[in-house]
């Protein structure tokens, strides 16, 4: 397998005044170009923690991240992270918040190709009509719909995102995810997505990795997911395979996740 | 006669209708959850319901009794706690418990106060402020002393909305197990299919504004108690999971339009901001060849 994203034996210390704090140990995993991984686990146990890696936002303490044969050392473009909160300028509009990032990257455009590109974004996840209003007077999904533009008109290698719909109602979350997953689609990106929900999981995602609770968290068990795409949720909730996994999942939610793989419990459920 | 019954009831905000014609009867003892959109309604019903607001039109009635304004005997569940930040745990408690129990000795209402405390957990915590708990212990607080009132049925507007997974569901099992002791008649309010799949004996979406009103109920005949894990291999469970969500994501699909639109996504790569700043037109996906050169 060609890994686009390599993360080997990724740790991460965070200092404390009790003495430092291993968050993150021996994380290992390979991406393919084009995949959709989720990261799942218990909150607190350093899945954020290691995206904000990745993204380049927090130091590693050891280990190393590869994307697309370069090593990753600090944040840039080529990275598009979407967050919980969509983090947008109050002050721009909706159109102002992706031209930011739009200009730099595409500096060598015309300003109508980038005026195109921002409202190509805009549009497509639902926003044609809002896309001069500020943030104050978008609706929460509607802000996050910015966020996904705004990641996705950088035309980043890779997105990142964090847990991007914690915040909403479980409705306007299909929603959203839709609106993702289309986008994912079209542009056939690579993703790497936080969780904590598992039908999100299950409905997004290429492969599933669960994590253990921290300390020294690390990757306890990974989940094929195979289901054909495009998906509707009609079809995954009627397939028999859909509950075999989901129950997987929470099982390892419930009942795993507070072991770390080597030891002799976690061997027996492999 | 139903214990809680809301005839035809509307209601209307600055002229835009927020539900209209809402029927809804609950027998004593039953656990329903209403499960719907944001800001379709679903808490508008409840203050009508808890007599915080008056309905436009029609009737809300508790036990024969109609409702004309709040009282102890419909307790509350909110979703941001409303805890006083100054009092602690037992005094948060013991401000709503005095004004209920005026008659009771002193004695006495600490020891029911102890008790609803300990009901959810946090005898280890009860001196303490609000700001001193977290979340999940914050809004055990507010279900403690929303039971220790003894109201005659219990409201939850969307009480778990704020916390995350891993504690909603250990307080989704808490209230479970509440409820099968104490057998109060319970509305729910949740935007979680699942949430309501656990806990109620029925389920009612409710259908989107403006002028939301109420679709058809859904029993829910699971064994209780109910697994998390467990139901998903229970067909039933599949079912009505099924069922429940497929009408919620009908009523949005009927909002929805579809649009063909003229857009233009030009064909150009984004410039490697770490390199020296380059002055050529962009670069475009065909433009770019890669070649093997041999060199020396």
């Amino acid at each position: 397998m060609k890994k686009f994203l390599d993360i080997s034996r990724l740790v991460k210390t965070f200092p404390t005044p009790k003495g430092p704090l291993t968050v993150v140990r021996d994380f290992d995993l390979g991406v393919r170009k084009g995949e959709f991984i989720t990261l799942i686990g218990h909150s607190g146990c350093g899945k954020s923690t290691v995206l904000s890696m990745v993204a380049g936002l927090t130091d590693l303490t050891s280990g190393g991240i590869i994307l697309a044969s370069k090593e990753v050392t600090e944040a840039g473009p080529d990275r598009g992270v979407v967050f919980q909160a969509p983090c947008l300028l109050p002050w721009y509009t909706a159109f102002e918040n992706v031209m930011l990032g739009v200009d730099q990257v595409y500096y060598t455009a015309t300003s109508l190709e980038r005026r195109q590109i921002a409202e190509y974004y805009l549009t497509i996840v639902g926003l044609g009509d809002s896309m001069h209003k500020r943030p104050s007077e978008l609706s929460q999904g509607m802000r996050q719909r910015c966020g996904i533009a705004r990641a996705f008109a950088l035309s980043p290698k890779m997105l990142l995102l964090d847990e991007p719909f914690g915040m909403l109602d479980s409705l306007t979350k299909y929603e959203l995810q839709d609106v993702l997953l289309d986008l994912w689609q079209r542009d056939q990106k690579t993703a790497l997505m936080v969780t904590h929900d598992v039908d999100e999981a299950l409905y997004l995602s290429d492969r599933v990795v669960m994590m253990t609770d921290g300390p020294e968290a690390t990757v306890g068990d990974i989940l094929e997911v195979n289901f054909p795409r495009p998906r509707t949720r009609k079809q995954l909730m009627e397939d028999p395979e859909y509950y075999r996994l989901r129950e997987h999942l929470i099982g390892f939610l419930e009942e795993r996740s507070h072991l770390r793989p080597g030891k002799p419990a976690m061997a027996a459920a492999h | 006669m139903a214990f809680l019954e809301l005839n035809n009831v509307s209601k209307s905000f600055g002229g835009q209708r927020v539900l209209s014609d809402i029927n809804l009867s609950i027998q004593e003892g039953e656990f329903v959850a209403i499960v719907g959109y944001s800001g379709q309604g679903k808490t508008t019903l409840i203050n009508l319901v808890a007599g915080l607001i008056k309905p436009d039109q029609g009737e809300v009635s508790l036990e024969g009794k109609p409702v004309t304004g709040p009282g102890p005997d419909r307790g509350l569940v909110f979703q941001n706690y409303s805890l006083l930040p100054w009092l602690t745990v037992q005094e948060n408690i013991a401000l709503a418990v005095d004004q209920v129990f005026p008659g009771w000795t002193a004695a006495q209402r600490l020891a029911h106060i102890d008790k609803y405390i300990a009901m959810v957990k946090l005898s280890h915590a009860k001196d303490r402020l609000p700001k001193q708990l977290s979340g999940g212990m914050r809004q055990r607080v507010s279900v403690a002393r929303t039971l220790a009132i003894n109201p005659r049925i219990l409201l939850l507007d969307e009480p778990l909305g704020a916390l995350d997974a891993l504690t909603r569901g250990t307080l989704q099992d808490e209230i479970a197990n509440i409820w099968q002791t104490e057998r109060k008649t319970v509305v729910l309010i949740t935007n979680s299919v699942d949430e309501a799949l656990l806990l109620a004996d029925r389920i009612i979406p409710l259908t989107i504004g403006p002028g939301a009103t109420l679709g058809e109920s859904v029993p829910v005949t699971l064994a209780r108690p109910r697994d998390r894990k467990g139901v998903n291999h229970d067909p039933e469970f599949k079912r009505l999971r099924a069922l429940v969500t497929n009408q919620l994501l009908a009523f949005n699909a009927g909002r929805k339009v579809s649009l063909t639109q003229k857009l233009i996504r030009p064909d150009i790569l984004p410039e490697d901001l770490e390199a020296p700043r380059v002055s050529r037109p962009p670069r475009r996906p065909g433009e770019e060849k890669h070649e093997v050169i041999l060199t020396s």
